[in-house]
């Protein structure tokens, strides 16, 4: 391999800038000894944290009614406020400050006779604070709303995981599918933790932002794995191990590259894009950095114990999509 | 790699031109585009993007039809008509009729009376969906028991009553909506059992709800003598005020009979009042049962509830009559509305509700942009301090990407709402991502020796098929977060989705071009990455 005599200049003679290393050999297959004893006890520890602390979930899940507040006159006393809202007899009720400002979410559980309560809840709560306060917005959930949106929300889950190992099996061997699937699984379970731990409210979003998650975890492992696939053909008589090191290598400056660019992007949301998404945007933070990791330290490796060889790609096969890949053009 | 056919440049330029003509409406007032688009052709696709509730402020209800309210009428019915069957069959009802959740029991001893009753009854059981449908499905099913026969309402039927209940409920709301004035009022089914009412703009949902809530339905009923049996009378609430009045069971006029009602003002009093004027039908049974009633008090009730009780001074045989009870402007008026609208066939109950006002919409749609704008200059940023002049490529295509994003929004008439903007972000940062694995693919074939064109056109080749695996995974996630999600969600899943199919045109086949253009203008020698 030849390196290039001097560093590319870009645009006005200035140098490129480069995160990631070139030609970098890193035997990052020695550390699935580290990392799988330390991924499964995240992913035990996330299991026992949803078990015993649990999510924090919203309205949607969780039914009840929750009101952004704003203060008319500018000023609010958090005192005053939660001592008014808990007098309303609606239950425990939960304030929440945003920012420094007159702005107050005011939350509280679903109430007793069904979806008829929460209808006179939001009557209480107007009556209350309609004087003193903008109503910024009303979220009412009733018991069998969100009893489905727990349910349609799983399936979706499930759903989205079954169709993407599907795929994933048409498109490689069976091996990498199930590489690809534990990883995504264990992208997921550690985003349950990470809900757990932090208390990030879960709501409907953050089942987006579970499903994106899922989704960028795949695409990291499929970029790995297509990788792992030419190299294995190239190469037939380097071990599984070797072979996996150098695809991980080679694919790591896109790797980190594309991470930094989603990365930037999602910080400005999260800083920027208000508090009503906020948890989505700390979530997919979460899960970049997570489905990352895993693409290199969790799926590949996966493929060693699978006891991948590169003799798995029968000639045949290797002809048919040799000449499938050769037909498709830009 | 070089060559490309003219055709294809010529074809992306025009969809680039076409999507900021799609765009340019959008960045005028809302009402301003719509009258321009009202005076065009129906397919111009002139067209503001269509905002989410979230966004533009609004108030969304789902409601339910209440199942057991439908039940409870169908049993009531089924109960009369039983009666009226034994009645014509000639059948002594010795037990009587007892009610059941789900159906009635005939109560007979006798076991060749029963039997005949069976076969009588058997004629209540109509096939679903009238005698003209297909399909073997009935509404009853009729059972002789030990105790008598048994009639029992069938799935089939109850599911098809609240589908007619849900597309009877939508006529009523909409005619009822529409006497309110707002136009925007965007009312639909939902599922099997559901309807949902959108109202653009609304912040405070208490007037809504007192127009759509209430079932409306009106009865003029004789109040209760002391001499009447008890099982026919029942004590019933007063609207207004507190306490109870007795009043017959017996319903002598309904407001299905109604052709007309008016909020009016009482000539002597002055206070507001509803003139209503029943068919000639209605108006028949009134001035029959007014004039036989002549001095006794008769009971106006809504949705079980008396709103008065006015005594009956003389017969009342022109059709026309008045309802009064205290009411503000307002009340009358809501009443009237009610009235003229017909009632709902079932109760509705609401489910789901969620309003924005304005100010938190526009809140959102800043912060919105402000994230969008800063995590786009990042980005960009970053790609060109990376790649250079293929950063500026990858950066134009970008910019094309969003561009797509949201004419093809406009197109399909997508609804764009907050997690859409966030999903719309969140593919700024992606949509580079097949740019950076074409550079680097480039930038590894150019290390191993190829010469420029061979390692630019090995790049491009080779990042192809991993472009598609990860694509097609991160598309299926967000087509089943679409099937799946519901409301301001299936906004981020519709943005991701389009985001998807759009950044594999602008990142693969503009940059492509662009970059042989560019190639041919400058011939290097070296891949300036």
């Amino acid at each position: 391999m030849n390196a290039p005599a001097s560093p590319p200049r870009g645009l006005l003679g200035v140098r490129l800038l480069r995160l990631a290393p070139e030609n970098t050999k890193f035997g990052f297959m020695r550390f699935r000894r580290v990392s799988y004893p330390l991924s499964a006890a995240l992913s035990i520890i996330s299991v026992l944290m949803f078990l015993f602390v649990g999510m924090n979930f919203g309205i949607d899940f969780a039914g009840g009614t929750q009101v952004d507040l704003l203060a008319k006159s500018g000023e609010l006393n958090m005192a005053d406020f939660r001592a008014k809202a808990e007098s309303l007899g609606l239950g425990p009720v939960e304030v929440q400050q945003i920012g420094r400002g007159a702005e107050v979410i005011l939350r509280i559980n679903e109430q007793p006779g069904g979806n008829q309560g929460e209808q006179t809840a939001i009557a209480k709560l107007r009556e209350a604070f309609n004087n003193d306060f903008e109503f910024r917005s009303v979220d009412s959930v009733g018991p069998s709303v969100s009893a489905e949106l727990v349910q349609s929300g799983t399936l979706g889950v499930v759903v989205a995981i079954i169709a993407v190992l599907t795929y994933l099996w048409f498109r490689f061997e069976w091996q990498f599918a199930i590489g690809a699937i534990i990883g995504t699984m264990h992208d997921l379970l550690l985003t349950v933790g990470f809900f757990c731990v932090t208390q990030i409210e879960f709501n409907q979003t953050s089942i987006a932002a579970i499903l994106t998650i899922v989704g960028y975890s795949l695409n990291e492992t499929v970029v790995v794995l297509d990788r792992i696939r030419e190299m294995m053909r190239k190469y037939k008589r380097l071990s599984t191990a070797e072979i996996v090191d150098m695809s991980v290598n080679a694919v790591l400056p896109r790797t980190i590259m594309t991470a930094t660019t989603v990365f930037l992007a999602l910080l400005a949301l999260f800083f920027l894009g208000g508090h009503v998404i906020r948890s989505f945007s700390a979530a997919m933070i979460w899960g970049i950095f997570v489905a990352t990791y895993s693409s290199i330290f969790i799926c590949s490796p996966m493929l060693i114990y699978m006891g991948v060889r590169a003799d798995v790609f029968d000639k045949k096969r290797e002809e048919a999509e040799a000449a499938a890949e050769a037909k498709v053009q830009v | 790699m070089l060559r490309f056919a003219p055709w294809k440049l010529a074809s992306v330029l025009a969809l680039v031109v076409a999507a900021i003509l799609l765009i340019i409406p959008s960045f005028f007032p809302a009402p301003a585009v719509e009258a321009l688009a009202a005076r065009l052709p129906g397919f111009v696709p002139l067209r503001h993007i269509v905002l989410g509730l979230d966004l533009q402020g609004g108030a969304h209800m789902l409601m339910q039809v209440d199942e057991a309210s439908v039940v409870k009428s169908q049993v009531e019915a089924l109960r009369d008509d039983v009666r009226q069957k034994m009645r014509e069959g000639k059948i002594a009802l010795a037990g009587g009729i007892a009610t059941q959740p789900r159906g009635v029991l005939v109560r007979i001893t006798d076991p060749t009376e029963r039997a005949r009753a069976q076969t009588l009854l058997q004629g209540l059981s109509q096939p679903i969906g009238g005698p003209l449908a297909g399909g073997n499905g009935r509404t009853l099913e009729v059972t002789q028991t030990d105790a008598g026969v048994q009639l029992t309402l069938t799935d089939a039927a109850i599911a098809d009553k609240i589908r007619h209940a849900v597309g009877q409920s939508i006529e009523v709301l909409n005619r009822r909506v529409n006497a309110m004035g707002t136009k925007e009022t965007m009312i639909q089914q939902q599922g099997l059992n559901r309807v949902l009412v959108q109202v653009p703009g609304l912040q405070d949902t208490t007037k809504l709800k007192e127009i759509i809530g209430q079932t409306a339905k009106l009865e003029f009923r004789l109040v209760a003598d002391p001499g009447d049996p008890p099982n026919e009378v029942e004590e019933l609430p007063m609207q207004k005020g507190v306490g109870t009045l007795k009043v017959q069971k017996r319903v002598m006029v309904d407001g299905a009979d109604l052709v007309d009602a008016q909020q009016s003002f009482d000539q002597q009093t002055g206070e507001p009042d509803v003139t209503f004027r029943f068919n000639l039908r209605g108006g028949q049974k009134f001035g029959l049962v007014t004039t036989e009633n002549v001095g006794r008090p008769f009971a106006i009730v809504l949705d079980g509830k008396v709103i008065s009780a006015p005594v009956i001074r003389s017969p009342i045989t022109g059709g026309t009559g008045v309802i009064t009870g205290n009411f503000t402007v307002d009340e009358a008026n809501n009443l009237a509305i009610l009235l003229r609208a017909g009632a709902l066939p079932a109760k509705l109950t609401v489910i789901e509700e969620r309003t924005v006002g304005p100010g938190l919409g526009q809140d959102s749609i800043d912060a919105g942009k402000r994230a969008a704008y800063v995590g786009g200059i990042l980005v960009i940023i970053y790609m060109i301090a990376t790649y250079g002049v293929f950063g500026v490529f990858a950066d134009i295509a970008l910019g094309v990407h969003i561009l797509l994003i949201f004419a093809s929004m406009v197109l399909l008439g997508a609804t764009l709402t907050l997690p859409g903007i966030a999903g719309i972000v969140f593919t700024i940062g992606m949509a580079v991502d097949s740019n950076v694995l074409i550079y680097e693919r480039i930038r590894e074939e150019a290390h191993m020796g190829r010469s420029v064109l061979s390692a630019l056109d090995a790049g491009f080749k080779r990042a192809f098929a991993t472009i598609v695996d990860s694509n097609v995974t991160m598309f299926v996630a967000a087509l089943i977060l679409y099937l799946f999600g519901s409301g301001a969600v299936r906004g981020f899943a519709v943005s991701l989705g389009l985001g998807i199919i759009t950044s594999i045109v602008t990142a693969v086949t503009m940059t492509r071009m662009m970059i042989a253009l560019w190639y041919r203008q400058t011939r290097p020698t070296r891949i300036p990455i």
